[in-house]
């Protein structure tokens, strides 16, 4: 009897304290973000988004996003079906390389393209010549982030399939699919939960990423700031309402991908598939 | 339709799958590929289909040679193994794929791709099935799904990867003659793989039995059981007796038994001598062997008898004479067949 309340009030503190560490670490900085957003109102908050220079953000980071995203999405699926269908030469390299950018710091991956495309760097020179600007500029932005943000599609997708195998491939070829009919009517329905979960994580990484961007970015106002980089400028210049408004619509873009995240792996999971 | 492979080579890796294989099908045959796994049987079929490239060696196809002809341009029907039908589609869009796919100028209309498909599942008894989708239906009908889906193509060849392999005892047994029948029905040329020798005795006309990416031998059940070509085969189809021998000017003698058995052929020196149980009889006379066991259940007495050698499994037919346990009596392996050791 006293051996199960025991068992009952360890229980009970473990989940308040689960509990607690959750709201410290996660609830209340969302409150926090929102509230110091809000707290000269809407209006306030609604106006610092009409600034030129949020504006600008704003748009860079989709912009960027809009590049990226797509370009990770076509090179992670045409990755993931190499490695799912085919045994070659250099498959495992080519699964370790997928992976480098998660092992990567950020600042590391944006130093990459300046040493590669800085204006001392390796093609800077010839990049200067050729009147092409890369670093300081989107080119770079977008490297950057296409770079970290790479893995997520290729890594959701190699082992659904795998695990899929290509029986369902080769039925489609016997039946007379040639290999776009196979790729559109088989293949991408057979994955689409994952791969839309892939880009998801994917999406939100590149327009939530700071570190890379930062250092290929040069921070020229209303020109190479994206979304994060301009909260903190903001911050830096005490501009309260105007960070914590740019950091709420960045909080709103993980909370929106959270629930579609966390419906995505209801569908997967009911659809008896994936490893995610 | 006519099938003609000749001196199929494929190697994965160094690893030899097929080692010159050459077979010729004829229209309207039920050809079985029968052999242990590993044999290579899979891949002869995949090679077939396209969906495996030989290194050498012809696959013609009604005269045209189909070697560097890609899977999707063959007409050649495949039944999976585990059926692969698409998870996302119903049975009815599973049927329909291959119409579908196809170029505007040889797609049928719309309608009459639907007719068609309908027919089809109804032919195979599943008509009613034409809007589940794959994971609603059972085992026996996904493969009768899978079946009709390789047969709205209308192939000019139908290939079957292990048919019954992902089905149970009862199924299997019922979907054997359901299949025979259907491919006399409708005219078909088929090949199928199978590991299991009672599936291929019982519904092919002829069976290939593939070993080590050889055929060892093709012919007719009968003849494949009666006149087994090689001590592989033998030994592959229905129980079989080894015992070591040594041929000397076309006799064969067994080790510790007296008499010999003709080895016509069989080149002097050690050899193997293979017989079935029911081919050996036991004579009151002699004394060669002792009756260890006597098992009379079911219609054949099965008896364990020893001699110096070893033991030995005879089966003997009810009204036979039938020695005591710890008799001794005379044996009869005169209808062994003898073969050069390998």
């Amino acid at each position: 009897m006293l051996a199960t309340q025991e068992r009952a009030a360890t229980r009970l503190a473990l989940i308040a304290a689960t509990v607690v560490l959750l709201a410290v670490l996660l609830l209340l900085p969302l409150v926090a973000v929102f509230g110091e957003a809000l707290s000269r109102g809407l209006a306030a908050a609604l106006a610092t988004l009409e600034e030129p220079d949020a504006l600008a953000a704003i748009r860079l980071t989709l912009i960027v996003a809009a590049v990226s995203v797509p370009l990770n999405t076509v090179c992670g699926l045409a990755a993931s079906w190499c490695i799912g269908r085919f045994r070659f030469r250099g498959r495992s390299l080519l699964i370790t390389l997928i992976e480098l950018p998660f092992s990567v710091s950020p600042v590391i991956s944006g130093l990459v393209w300046v040493l590669l495309f800085g204006a001392n760097g390796w093609l800077g020179p010839l990049l200067e010549r050729a009147g092409l600007r890369i670093i300081f500029a989107v080119p770079g932005l977008i490297l950057a982030t296409a770079f970290v943000t790479f893995p997520f599609v290729a890594r959701t997708l190699v082992p659904l399939m795998q695990q899929q195998g290509a029986a369902e491939e080769e039925a489609a070829m016997t039946l007379g699919a040639n290999f776009w009919q196979t790729f559109w009517r088989v293949t991408l329905p057979n994955i689409r939960w994952g791969l839309l979960y892939g880009v998801l994580l994917c999406n939100a990484r590149a327009m939530g990423e700071f570190g890379a961007v930062a250092v290929v970015s040069g921070h020229v106002r209303g020109q190479t700031m994206t979304m994060p980089l301009q909260v903190e400028a903001l911050f830096n210049d005490y501009d309260w309402v105007g960070a914590f408004t740019i950091a709420a619509l960045l909080s709103l873009l993980a909370l929106v991908t959270l629930a579609v995240k966390v419906v995505l792996e209801w569908r997967i999971g009911d659809r008896g598939g994936a490893l995610l | 339709m006519t099938v003609e492979l000749r001196d199929l080579r494929k190697s994965f890796g160094g690893v030899t799958a097929l080692d010159g294989v050459s077979l010729t099908v004829a229209p309207g045959e039920f050809l079985a590929l029968l052999g242990p796994s590993g044999s290579g049987k899979t891949t002869l079929l995949r090679a077939l289909a396209g969906l495996e490239f030989v290194d050498t060696g012809d696959i013609v196809v009604n005269g045209s040679n189909m070697r560097d002809v890609p899977a999707r341009e063959r007409g050649i029907g495949f039944v999976f193994q585990h059926y692969a039908l698409f998870r996302h589609m119903t049975v009815a869009r599973n049927v329909a794929f291959g119409l579908e796919v196809r170029a505007r100028s040889r797609r049928p209309a719309r309608h009459d791709i639907q007719a068609r498909v309908q027919s089809l599942l109804d032919l195979l008894g599943i008509g009613a099935l034409a809007d589940r989708y794959p994971e609603q239906v059972s085992g026996g009908q996904r493969q009768r799904v899978a079946l009709a889906r390789a047969l709205a193509i209308e192939p000019a060849l139908l290939l079957l990867d292990e048919p019954f392999g992902a089905l149970d005892a009862k199924v299997r047994k019922s979907l054997r003659l359901w299949l025979r029948d259907l491919h006399d029905r409708m005219k078909l040329t088929s090949i199928f793989v199978t590991h299991d020798q009672a599936e291929a005795l019982e519904m092919a006309d002829r069976v290939a039995v593939l070993r080590a990416g050889r055929i060892e031998q093709v012919d007719a059940p009968d003849r494949l059981y009666a006149e087994p070509a090689t001590a592989f085969v033998h030994e592959f189809l229905g129980e079989s007796i080894r015992l070591d021998c040594i041929v000397s000017q076309g006799m064969a003698r067994i080790a510790g038994l007296p008499g010999g058995v003709p080895a016509a052929g069989c080149a002097d020196g050690k050899a193997i001598a293979l017989i079935r149980p029911h081919e050996i009889a036991l004579l009151p006379s002699g004394d060669a062997v002792r009756v260890d066991g006597v098992h009379s259940v079911g219609p054949m007495r099965r008896l364990r008898v020893s001699h110096q050698g070893g033991v030995i499994e005879v089966l003997l037919p009810m009204e036979a004479w039938t020695p005591s346990p710890g008799e001794r009596c005379g044996i009869d392996l005169s209808r062994a067949r003898v073969y050069a050791s390998t």
